[in-house]
């Protein structure tokens, strides 16, 4: 038998006084239905499709987002504009756009592959539901609604980096759009702004 | 002589009324010491345990009782029909018969603060928390499964070997107050409280009796980690619920008799006698169940051989020791 494991009884008396000790300190618990916690300005949680201050979609059904995305969650049906019928300032709109958040590992590449920042993490993380179905979300809940204006983004996230994390996000309207944007420009802009701002 | 308000504590129907009050007593006791376990557990591991139900979470046990009520009433195919029912009332019964003999306050003449004062009262305790271990016992064997089985041949051995250590400890305690009646030996502390003189029988009755009720760090018998539940795997329901109940209530007990014999039961220390006697027992006990939780989310539980090896080759050789020197000394000084 191990002396000094069982006889010694310093050992004993210092581990009640931890334990009395943690009694009187304060908890860390999160009470959660009534007490929500804080989470990081970026925080990766449910999607959203933004639009334009103008009111039209900002995605151009590319798929660029399904392709990138690791857990082929995203689901997107391309179709042309119609001049009768704009929806976005492109050439192309997306006529489904399907998220099966059950599938989505929140990783965010899709908002990293997105030419348009159309698609968009936002802090929201409450989307439990009853049935399976339910969770894969069509435009219908992805859109902002156009009252909305046009929706949470990285550029409004209150996180302290620089609105203007690359050119898209100045293009406001429809008109913006025709200035042309050069999307493989972008990343480098992305990188040297947040160079910028880790020497700040 | 007796007055309608301090009727002879003989009196039959006196003693039904004292019973009733009793019993509810106790088991509203147990209610709120689980509450107060989980609570306390929950602060010493940084959690602020059950707060949901009713203010302050006072409402859970009500809550639990009702949920125990309800649940399905399992008996396994292989088990003893007869024994595995019975197990869950001899440990219940054994238990709350205990609260027959353990005197709360200063009798009063005419009246005693018991339901009755048997002169060989702890002998009596110790008789009936001995039977208690065959709900335990007969409980796991009756189940008819693995790990039940396991679970009541660790109590039948962890029993003996710890009963004998604790009647040996206690020994030193009658010696000294040369009474086996729990009022007589309280009478004996008016001036010096037995855990002075009786330490050594003080500490050793701390330990084994948390292993008599098997509580952590001596929780062999239910063992969750190794043996799902010991004994009471496959209770549920109200008979589980009886098990629970019995388990708490010879928590509530053992700290009843480490008071009444080691800190002095209702004797108000430093002559403080402003408060009641009967708000001095409960201090001392709560401060036991207090020691019993606060055990229980410090220790891990011990091996089974490092248990038993415990029992034999430390506890039983020390409290013999303190029971001959105590012997020697009440001898030689008269």
């Amino acid at each position: 038998m191990p002396r000094k494991t069982l006889y010694n009884v310093g050992a004993l008396l210092a581990g009640l006084g931890v334990t009395f000790k943690y009694m009187f300190q304060k908890k860390p618990t999160i009470q959660y239905p009534s007490e929500k916690k804080k989470h990081a300005p970026r925080f990766h949680g449910l999607h959203e499709l933004r639009r334009y201050a103008d009111g039209k979609e900002r995605c151009i059904g590319c798929e660029l987002c399904s392709s990138v995305c690791p857990a082929n969650a995203i689901t997107v049906i391309g179709a042309e504009n119609s001049p009768e019928n704009r929806l976005s300032p492109g050439e192309r709109h997306a006529a489904r756009y399907e998220i099966d958040e059950l599938r989505c590992i929140f990783c965010g590449m899709c908002e990293e592959a997105c030419p348009t920042d159309a698609i968009v993490l936002t802090p929201r993380f409450e989307m439990s539901d009853l049935r399976r179905g339910s969770l894969i979300y069509a435009k219908d809940r992805l859109l902002v609604p156009p009252e909305a204006g046009v929706g949470a983004a990285p550029d409004d996230r209150p996180n302290g980096i620089p609105a203007d994390l690359g050119r898209v996000a100045e293009i406001k309207s429809t008109d913006d759009w025709q200035k042309g944007y050069d999307a493989t420009f972008r990343g480098t802009v992305l990188k040297t702004q947040k160079k910028g701002l880790a020497e700040s | 002589m007796n007055q309608w308000w301090t009727p002879a504590a003989s009196l039959w129907w006196v003693i039904l009324i004292k019973s009733a009050v009793l019993l509810l007593i106790v088991i509203t006791t147990f209610a709120y010491a689980m509450l107060a376990e989980r609570k306390v557990m929950g602060w010493m591991q940084m959690r602020p345990g059950p707060n949901r139900v009713g203010p302050w979470g006072l409402l859970q046990p009500a809550v639990d009782a009702v949920k125990l009520i309800l649940k399905e009433d399992l008996t396994p195919k292989t088990a003893d029909p007869l024994i595995y029912r019975l197990a869950p009332f001899i440990s219940l019964v054994t238990a709350l018969s205990v609260y027959a003999v353990i005197p709360f306050a200063e009798p009063q003449p005419g009246s005693i603060w018991a339901i009755s004062d048997v002169n060989a009262g702890i002998l009596f305790i110790l008789a009936l928390t001995s039977i208690g271990v065959y709900g335990i016992s007969l409980g796991g064997w009756a189940s008819g499964s693995k790990y039940p089985l396991l679970g009541s041949v660790r109590a039948t051995a962890q029993m003996i070997s710890y009963e004998l250590s604790m009647s040996m400890s206690l020994i030193g305690v009658l010696i000294l107050a040369g009474t086996t009646s729990l009022a007589g030996i309280v009478n004996g502390q008016a001036k010096l409280w037995y855990f002075i003189p009786q330490f050594v029988g003080f500490i050793i009755y701390i330990i084994t009796a948390i292993a008599e009720t098997n509580r952590a760090p001596f929780d062999l018998v239910e063992a969750d980690a190794e043996l799902v539940g010991g004994f009471n795997t496959e209770y549920s329901g109200l008979r589980f619920g009886l098990f629970f109940i019995a388990e708490y209530i010879n928590m509530l007990t053992v700290s009843c008799i480490a008071t009444l014999l080691f800190l002095g039961g209702w004797t108000a220390p430093f002559g403080w006698t402003v408060v009641p006697g009967i708000v001095w027992f409960l201090i001392k006990v709560g401060f036991f169940m207090f020691f019993y939780i606060w055990l229980r989310s410090t220790f891990p539980r011990l091996r089974y051989d490092r248990l038993m090896a415990f029992g034999w080759k430390v506890l039983l050789p020390v409290a013999t020791l303190n029971l001959i020197v105590t012997a020697v000394v009440v001898a030689v000084r008269g």
